[in-house]
């Protein structure tokens, strides 16, 4: 029972994390509080499911046309319409206020969009629904590629910003923007890239979901917050940390549901959460200072 | 009290007594509206009441109106209906100091996280508590008064609001306030006990939200956690008193009053496509009206008539508001 | 710069005017008329939490109606003349002040001769008092509630058409019990819900019904609105020894217990579920679905519910769902027969529904108490159709195939 417990507990958590970690990206660095962020996964959901349905196209070849096309979503919006919010913010608490407004609009607009395109109707399909045993736990495939993805992506993107140039000069962007003007690095054009970013791994995120989870035009929001907590625990911008978390996030979840009581799953999440914030308000993996 | 203020209290009061006797020569639509209006305008000023100033940015309006509404569906057959007010008042009250002394440090986004954490806390708390305890879910309302009479409720709190708001901005609590939302460091120089004037205030902004949530349940007849608990109502709530200026005294009011007859018209003329209309309006506001409708308001409306006559403390005051748009 | 009183005091008037101007130039009340149509109006959620819900069971089949009596040159009057349906829709974007404010403004503003329901048990009580104030029949279908009776009593022309919790917790106990009977199943279940007023109208209607039938119930856990992951509670169900697995849930939970079901090889021989497992994408053409029981059901052998669904194909691109869409679409049957027979008098058409009796999509339809009784309390997916099995000596019904065959993987 105990393992079986861990084992679901990190596969749901790994769902948690793959919604996370681009929202984290998207704040973090390119200082984007994105509130349409689940209405851009709930797009990729339908994309992947319309895909499916109309071309019989298989959700795993999807995510390769859906990822890039969430790239280019994300680079776009963010030129479109975050660049002239960022040139115009005089602090951060400005451009908090600027983006959560405009997204905000974003969010109504993406709605829309769906509502009119899909209806409001629920939309789900199955598929790679096949039990895949690990430790005599039956886990779904789909579920288990979505922890799968959400560890890959999150180690490789550790990897490329801890190692590699570009990343140094991404996560100098991120601590410190105006001085990372003075040794020469595009600010502008790293934010939009973490942005771009973000979009794909929201769309990533929103393809994985719609494997298992049934969705509506109207659920995005959902999402957000659920990604919200997840980044806010991890540490803004940390993306081990939005690992992390969302993986303790699932296990909690888990065991409150099997041990306890599976009314207060919800209810234990935010506790956690609050409690957390309290403890620790720059996250479980975030400096004292950002 | 000098002239001029005295004029626009005058004003205020006529504008009072004619929205007072509004229900007697408008139609019940009408009175629907103007109760979600007032509604509307109480919870965005109660909101900057806090939030404008300290620049702490709450999610947690619906935490405490959906307290408001609860208790009224929980007591309204047990107890005298002044007697259900107060005791949502106090539990809102009881939260709010709480919720107040635990999370005030908090900063920035954290605070804003947090609060929205706190109202999903709630609910969740809420349906256990009703689904275990109580084992039903959904409690019901049958009160005998009508609109009228909540819109009045409304109107006087919306009034004691407004009020408040505006003595708040003309003695030291308020100057105390704006220091805080400046520089915390500053502040504490200043020799400001930060944390009892942002609890003090919290908890007043709190009061308020709780009592509309209160007043206005019985409009609905039944009750259970998803209705009274919608988070909408906390993103709408922040997004006018933010559009109008929160810092103003009718910047609130200015966001709520047109946003909410815009969504009232989108509604019923683009059932459709509402959301899509709504959100490209949101974003040209965005773009447009970047210092909030009220700040507009005064560059093109009052600088025409500038008043040589109002130097002195007050005006160093409201200069110092008017630098503090963000 | 320095600031005037002046420049405080301006937006205050302009707030002023903003708001005088609004109520001014709001739609007037439009003035009387000679007749030309027939104005209906409804506010139901395009938008927010309840638009899944409402954009199944109510939108489509208030649509398919609409243009049903388009087709037919409108409504028809005693007189044999028809008139055109002037429609007029809000959204009430899942808000409960808003579905209120959008029927005061549908009976007060738009002085519209019929209001359709909103979506939801919450929702339809919430406007309850004002179908009744403004003395309009309300014909709430997407309501289950076992206290219809005394609302029936409170609001005299409220018509409630989905039964309550304990008629469909009743049935389900008898078929366990006859299932029992014949040897089939053991007495114990095992039961999750979700904590929504459906959820736990059900639930607490269903521990009194297995009460009275001797059912023992070994778990019985409620999880809250937004779960996602549904191992925990499947697993400790299948832990026990229960044969049959009951969940009073919500689509996406619904979906997702499904196949947190199948994954986990977990094979109750009764499955039942709960809203969700009536839509056509649950077992049409899903061969995995056989056998699995949940709330309505349709008589396949009846010919009017089968042109029904076609035409609501046909027109919404979907079908409907097997539990509540149709008796909407009925409900509005009875409405355009009603006025058909006494015209436009609210008062009357409110008499007409109540005691006449009306030929529907669903047959021969005639309320009782305001209420329609002739439901199917129970179905079953078999071979592509939810067939209604409860009440089992109700014309039309199927006979309970059990045990559920093992999902195949």
């Amino acid at each position: 029972m105990l393992t079986t417990a861990i084992i679901a507990g990190l596969v749901l958590g790994g769902t948690y994390a793959l919604v996370a970690m681009g929202l984290t990206l998207q704040y973090g660095i390119a200082r984007i509080m994105n509130l349409a962020y689940g209405e851009t996964m709930i797009a990729a959901a339908f994309a992947a499911f319309v895909l499916k349905n109309a071309l019989g196209l298989n959700p795993m070849a999807g995510l390769l046309l859906v990822v890039p096309a969430g790239f280019a979503f994300g680079y776009a919006i963010y030129g479109v319409m975050m660049r002239p919010l960022v040139a115009r913010a005089g602090d951060r608490s400005a451009l908090e206020i600027d983006s959560i407004l405009a997204t905000f609009g974003l969010l109504f607009v993406i709605q829309g969009v769906l509502l009119v395109l899909f209806g409001s109707n629920y939309m789900s399909y199955s598929y790679l629904n096949i039990p895949v045993s690990i430790l005599g736990a039956n886990i779904a495939a789909n579920r288990l590629l979505a922890l799968g993805l959400a560890l890959t992506i999150g180690l490789t993107l550790y990897g490329l910003l801890r190692y590699t140039r570009w990343g140094t000069a991404i996560r100098a962007v991120a601590v410190a923007p105006q001085s990372a003007v003075l040794v020469g690095i595009d600010v502008n054009r790293a934010a939009r890239f973490a942005f771009a970013l973000g979009g794909a791994l929201a769309a990533a995120g929103g393809v994985v979901i719609s494997m298992y989870q049934t969705f509506t035009a109207t659920s995005g929001v959902t999402f957000t917050m659920k990604a919200l907590i997840v980044v806010i625990m991890g540490g803004v911008g940390n993306l081990l940390g939005a690992l992390s978390a969302g993986l303790i996030l699932g296990m909690v979840e888990t065991f409150v549901a099997t041990y306890l009581e599976p009314g207060l799953t919800l209810a234990a999440t935010y506790a956690i959460f609050l409690a957390l914030l309290l403890w620790r308000p720059q996250g479980l993996f975030g400096k004292a200072t950002r | 009290m000098n002239g001029r203020l005295a004029l626009v209290f005058a004003v205020a009061l006529v504008a009072l007594a004619a929205l007072a006797f509004a229900p007697f020569y408008l139609g019940r639509y009408q009175i629907g509206l103007l109760i979600g209006l007032t509604g509307y305008v109480t919870l965005a000023s109660a909101w900057a009441l806090f939030s404008g100033p300290t620049r702490y940015v709450s999610l947690a309006t619906v935490a405490f109106f959906g307290i408001g509404a609860y208790t009224v569906a929980a007591l309204n057959e047990v107890l005298p209906y002044p007697l259900v007010l107060a005791a949502a008042a106090a539990i809102g009250l009881a939260v709010a100091l709480v919720v107040g002394l635990s999370t005030l440090r908090l900063a920035g986004v954290y605070f804003v996280i947090f609060t929205f954490g706190l109202a999903e806390l709630v609910r969740q708390l809420v349906t256990w508590y009703e689904v275990n305890v109580t084992g039903t879910l959904g409690r019901y309302i049958f009160m005998s008064f009508g609109p009228e009479q909540i819109y009045w409720q409304l109107l006087a709190l919306m009034t004691i609001t407004l009020l408040i708001s505006w003595w708040i901005g003309r003695n030291r609590l308020g100057l105390a306030l704006k220091v805080i939302g400046d520089d915390e460091v500053v502040a504490t120089h200043c020799g400001i006990d930060i944390a009892r004037t942002k609890l003090a205030l919290f908890a007043l902004s709190a009061v308020i939200i709780t009592l509309v949530g209160a007043i206005q349940a019985p409009r609905w007849t039944y009750v259970e956690p998803g209705i009274v608990f919608n988070p909408t109502l906390s993103f709408l709530t922040l997004i006018m008193a933010l559009l109008g200026g929160a810092n103003r005294l009718w910047g609130p009011a200015l966001g709520a009053v047109p946003l909410f007859l815009l969504f009232e018209w989108l509604s019923a003329r683009f059932p459709d496509h509402y959301s899509i209309i709504l959100g490209l309006l949101f974003i040209l506001i965005v773009f447009v009206l970047p210092g909030g409708v009220a700040a507009f308001a005064e560059r093109t409306f009052g600088q025409r008539k500038p008043d040589p006559q109002t130097y002195g403390a007050e005006s160093a005051l409201s200069r110092d508001t008017a630098d503090a748009r963000r | 710069m320095l600031e005037p009183i002046g420049g405080r005091r301006a937006p205050f008037l302009l707030l002023s005017t903003i708001a005088l101007a609004a109520l001014a130039i709001w739609p007037a009340d439009s003035a009387a008329q000679e007749r030309s149509s027939v104005k209906i109006g409804y506010a139901v959620s395009k938008t927010g939490v309840n638009a899944g819900g409402a954009g199944i069971t109510t939108i489509p089949n208030y649509q398919l109606w609409i243009d049903n009596v388009k087709k037919a040159g409108g409504l028809e009057m005693p007189d044999g003349s028809r008139l055109p349906i002037e429609l007029i829709e809000y959204d009430d974007r899942s808000s409960a002040e808003e579905v209120v404010r959008a029927v005061e403004r549908l009976a007060a503003q738009d002085e519209v001769d019929f209001i359709l329901p909103p979506w939801g048990t919450g929702f339809n009580l919430a406007v309850a008092p004002l179908f009744d104030r403004y003395g309009y029949p309300q014909l709430a279908v997407s309501a289950v509630t076992d206290k219809a009776p005394d609302f029936v009593e409170r609001w005299p022309r409220s018509f409630w058409f989905l039964g309550g919790g304990a008629d469909y917790t009743d049935a389900l106990a008898n078929l366990l019990v006859n299932a029992r009977e014949a040897g089939t199943i053991g007495d114990k279940v095992a039961m999750v819900s979700v904590a929504d007023g459906f959820g736990i109208d059900l639930v607490t209607a269903a521990r009194e019904s297995f009460a009275e039938a001797d059912i023992e119930v070994v778990y019985d856990k409620t999880y809250p609105v937004g779960t996602t992951d549904f191992s925990p509670m499947v697993n400790e169900a299948s832990g026990t020894e229960a044969d049959s697995f009951v969940a009073f849930s919500y689509p996406p939970d619904t979906f997702a217990l499904t196949q947190q079901a199948q994954v986990s090889g977990y094979n109750p021989k009764v499955f039942y579920l709960g809203v969700g497992v009536g839509f056509p994408a649950y077992g049409e053409e899903n061969p995995a679905a056989e056998g699995v029981m949940s709330l309505g059901g349709i008589d396949p052998t009846n010919e009017a519910n089968r042109d029904y669904r076609r035409r609501h194909h046909e027109l919404t691109g979907q079908g409907p769902d097997y539990w509540g869409s149709v008796i909407t679409y009925a409900s509005l049957e009875m409405l355009q027969e009603a006025i058909k027979r006494v015209g436009l008098d609210r008062e009357a058409v409110s008499r007409e529904l109540s005691t006449g009796t009306f030929q529907t999509v669903l047959g021969e339809t005639k309320l009782e108490n305001n209420q329609l009784r002739n439901l199917w309390w129970a179905g079953q997916w078999q071979n592509g159709v939810f067939v209604g099995i409860a009440p089992p000596d109700r014309p039309g019904a199927a006979t309970p195939r059990l045990p559920k065959t093992p999902w195949k993987n």
